[in-house]
């Protein structure tokens, strides 16, 4: 298992590797100056070519490139030029907010989108597979900025129920003392009960939004996996042998139909990660994503080479959760370690 | 027969609603067992004697239903029981045995941990201490060796036969009263079908249980069962004693799947249908003698081909890691161990053995699709063995030797129409180009395997099995090759259809002039087409000779065991 575990980690070297290079390179090739960016619009040329001196882009590319490498591998992402922060405080800050707001969503997802595959497969044809095929359609017909709008107009403007989508917490709680940065989790450590509360309601709604739109591959995947195995042979083995349906379903069908849904929910869960940007903007939500964004527009270089390094890495270890997780429930996995 | 039979099938009809409205898969079936009484029922695929033992255990698909008739099983009204009533007998009652020993089984849970799964949900907690033991000695029952090791052990980590010993446990585990054994050994090894079959019997005999066996195989039924149903289409077309019916089959239907079932003494001609067996006898077989003059310079020559493959494993890895020795076995693995023939000009040789001999290994080298790791592959009198498989695809070499493969359905591709299939390799490797040129020699192609022109237009899935595998001839013949691979080409397809096939394959030779490399695990059919016949075992040829001089009078004791454990029907048909 550990052998397993640290031949992955070495594979997933080379593609760390490329993935600097290849965002050092992208950001350098996207138009936009940061020196004349960052100097401002009244700025004089001569102010322009001082910030750029003073910014090392008037080196040559390679050398920036080497100097941008070794302070990688001192642990320096750079600053952000329109914070002035450093990019990897940013990100520690920032990460998880979003992983948060991401994982809550994906566990509402789960907990709707699983039992409603599961009951669509034993049913077909019937009003549950029919609930279940409009739900996911809608779902995912949805774009994420539109749920996230009306689920604010009806239950923060018309009804009233949830408060202000302005960040994590409301003003009149402080940030509970950082220990995992999950404000859920911190604040319940904290025995902070109505920060939990404020960290809670201020969390539903962006996490229905991701959840409403990430409803459908998992619903999907889980009613035809569980199709698939529920017409195989040793289904129908164990049905002759008279199991009783919860067993022959749990037992039986529904191990062997999760090992897709797990490779469908780590595509889901990193590409939500990254794609909430929207999500993030409509709730102003300070998250991962809205930071990339807002960087990028203003051609600042480091937060985004940062950003795209961070995901890549959470990627890595994503993937390889998922590969253990599944040397779990697949016991021919475990041979080829 | 007692009074009250254990289970009483009256009139059974099955339903399945498809898109084309309603199927009726059994018709007004009427089939009894009594207490302890080993029934076969007999038919090709199609004939609905899987549906009916369905329909017995009321496991039919959703699409399924019991429309008349009725299931009387020890008192029990099946078609009125309730799902918990039914949920009780199943397993506890009845139990079935399912065709495919390895699918049949949960690939993800441990062997032990099933059958406990079914003695779990039949036997009481007091009556028994622990179900743990009681998987074991279920395990212990069906001869599996260190059965406490096995109830550990993942379907995926244990043998075909071995899976199937398992799923004989899990179907025994509770004592039912009758057995349904669905195909039990096909796609088993001969050997290991005769030591399942074996076991199947013991156990039940031991027991006092009723079987209905489920098979294709006349010989099967013969050797194994006290009465014989035969079905066609749905319906039962004759009921009698074993010893009856192949004595003295009534219905047509019986003696045409008796006269198609190869056996000792009968030639090629024998197994078809007497008036087509008239119609098509060409009146002299190609003599052998002819193939024997061209044995001076044969068409294939193998000397001493080895393929070895590196033996993987967890325990090697992590070894050389720790830069320890692994344990004592060799790190390869020797799947063809030197082994030496030839093919004559018009000659076909059955090259026979066991899975895993290293059959299909050696015809992969020959069509070189797979690399040998040493050893000599003349063809025509030109090394081809020193050719790159990746290079050989687009040389002229590649027309001259075709196969034709084993599964009629998988090996061709679903997208493309029959003609398009025949025509692939002419595309590829022949010399007629032109849209009608091309059709033309399909066209011709078809007549000569027997398939209508009218059927060339139309997807695999629109086929038959017996027309598929005409495709996959067509297509291995349209390069006018001079060596053919036949991988068990009949392999898939029902005995009738099996004999046609052959008689096909027979014919194309002697037309041709080609010769047949036939790869086969069964005797009987290898000894009704090929002049020789080769026996492999782990790699090595353990025995070579004239067919008629292997099968009748083998010297090797692997020939022999082969020879024993084909069960044979006791079958005299004029």
């Amino acid at each position: 298992m550990l052998t397993m575990i640290g031949k992955r980690l070495m594979f997933a070297i080379p593609s760390l590797i490329g993935v600097v290079i290849v965002t050092f390179l992208l950001t350098r090739a996207l138009p936009g100056d940061p020196a004349a960016y960052f100097a401002g619009p009244a700025a004089t040329k001569e102010a322009v070519e001082q910030i750029r001196k003073k910014l090392g882009l008037d080196k040559p590319l390679i050398e920036q490139f080497f100097r941008y490498a070794s302070d990688l591998a001192h642990g320096d992402f750079g600053n952000s030029l329109t914070t002035g922060q450093p990019v990897a405080t940013e990100i520690r800050n920032r990460l998880p907010a979003s992983a948060e707001l991401t994982l809550l969503g994906l566990i509402v997802s789960i907990v709707i989108a699983i039992p409603l595959g599961v009951l669509a497969a034993t049913r077909p044809g019937s009003w549950i597979d029919h609930l279940c095929r409009v739900t996911t359609t809608a779902g995912v017909s949805l774009p994420v900025f539109f749920t996230g709008l009306v689920l604010v107009y009806v239950f923060y403007f018309r009804l009233g129920w949830s408060p202000a989508p302005l960040g994590r917490l409301d003003v009149f709680y402080s940030v509970p003392p950082t220990v995992t940065g999950f404000y859920l989790i911190d604040t319940l450590i904290a025995r902070d009960v109505e920060a939990f509360r404020s960290a809670l309601s201020q969390l539903i709604l962006p996490a229905t939004t991701l959840a409403v739109f990430s409803l459908a591959p998992i619903a999907r995947m889980t009613r035809a996996s569980m199709l698939a195995v529920l017409a195989s042979e040793f289904v129908r083995t164990a049905r002759a042998s008279g199991l009783s349906p919860a067993t022959v379903i749990v037992t039986y069908a529904f191990r062997n139909a999760m090992l897709p849904v797990i490779t469908t929910l780590s595509m889901v869960f990193s590409f939500l990660l990254g794609a909430n940007v929207l999500v993030e903007k409509v709730f102003a939500w300070p998250g991962i994503g809205s930071y990339a964004v807002e960087a990028l527009i203003s051609s600042d270089f480091a937060p985004v080479q940062g950003f795209v390094l961070t995901m890549a890495i959470m990627y890595v270890l994503l993937n390889l959760v998922i590969d253990i997780l599944y040397g779990v429930i697949d016991p021919r996995v475990r041979l080829e370690g | 027969m007692t009074a009250q039979p254990l289970l009483d099938v009256q009139d059974l009809t099955v339903e399945f609603s498809t898109r084309r409205g309603i199927v009726k898969a059994v018709q007004h079936v009427n089939i009894s067992v009594a207490k302890g009484e080993t029934l076969a029922i007999v038919g090709e695929s199609g004939s609905g004697k899987s549906v009916t033992s369905y329909a017995v255990m009321r496991i039919l698909d959703r699409a399924g239903k019991i429309a008349e008739g009725s299931v009387m099983f020890s008192g029990i009204d099946v078609k009125a029981a309730t799902e918990d009533q039914m949920r009780d007998l199943r397993g506890r009652e009845v139990s079935m045995i399912f065709q495919n020993p390895r699918a049949a089984l949960n690939p993800i849970r441990k062997v032990g941990d099933q059958i406990e799964d079914v003695l779990r949900t039949h036997v009481q907690q007091a009556q028994v201490k622990d179900h743990g033991e009681k998987a074991i000695e279920a395990l212990e029952q069906v001869k599996i060796a260190r059965p406490r090791e096995r109830y550990h052990a993942y379907p995926f980590e244990l043998s075909g036969g071995m899976c199937q010993r398992v799923v004989i446990a899990l179907a025994l585990a509770c004592n039912p009263q009758l057995l349904i054994a669905d195909e039990p050994t096909t796609g088993l090894d001969v050997t290991t079908q005769k030591a399942v079959m074996d076991l199947i019997v013991e156990l039940t005999r031991r027991k006092a249980m009723s079987t209905i066996l489920i098979t294709h195989d006349l010989g099967l039924a013969a050797a194994y069962c006290d009465r014989v149903v035969v079905m066609e289409k749905g319906r039962v077309v004759e009921t009698a004693k074993a010893a009856d019916i192949f004595a003295n089959p009534q219905h047509p239907y019986t003696k045409k799947l008796m006269r198609a079932t190869p056996r000792l003494g009968v030639s090629l001609r024998d197994l078809l249908p007497e008036e087509e067996g008239a119609a098509t006898a060409v009146p002299a077989e190609p003599a052998p003698a002819e193939a024997a003059s061209a044995e001076s310079k044969p068409l294939l020559r193998i000397e001493k081909l080895v393929k070895e493959y590196p033996r993987q494993g967890a325990t090697a890895t992590l070894g050389k890691l720790f830069g320890r020795k692994p344990p004592v076995e060799p790190d390869v693995f020797r799947a063809v161990d030197g082994i030496s023939f030839a093919i004559g000009h018009g000659e076909s040789v059955g090259l026979v053995g066991e899975s895993g001999c290293g059959k299909s290994t050696t015809s992969m080298m020959v069509m070189r699709l797979l690399d040998q790791t040493s050893g000599l592959i003349q063809f025509d009198g030109e090394d081809i063995g020193s050719i790159a498989p990746s290079a050989f695809a687009r040389l002229p070499q590649r027309s001259r030797i075709q196969m034709v493969f084993q599964d009629p359905t998988d090996s061709l591709n679903p997208r493309f129409t029959a003609a398009r299939a025949i025509a692939d390799p002419i595309m590829q490797l022949g010399d007629i180009r032109g849209r009608d040129a091309l059709r033309a020699r399909c066209e011709e192609l078809a007549t000569m395997v027997g398939l209508p022109h009218n059927l060339l237009d139309r997807f695999p899935h629109q086929l038959s099995g017996g027309q598929k595998a005409r495709v996959g001839i067509a297509r291995a013949i349209a390069l006018h090759p001079k060596l053919v691979i036949l991988d068990e080409p009949t392999a898939a397809l029902d005995v009738s259809v099996q004999a046609v096939v052959l008689n096909l394959l027979q014919d194309l030779k002697a037309r041709l002039g080609m010769s047949y490399l036939f790869v086969s695990h069964d005797l009987n059919v290898v000894r009704l087409l090929c002049d020789r016949v080769i026996v492999m075992r782990t790699g090595r040829i353990v025995e070579e000779g004239s067919s008629e001089k292997v099968l009748s009078d083998p010297q090797d004791d692997y020939t022999k065991e082969l020879l024993t454990a084909i069960p044979h029907p006791p079958l005299q048909v004029h």
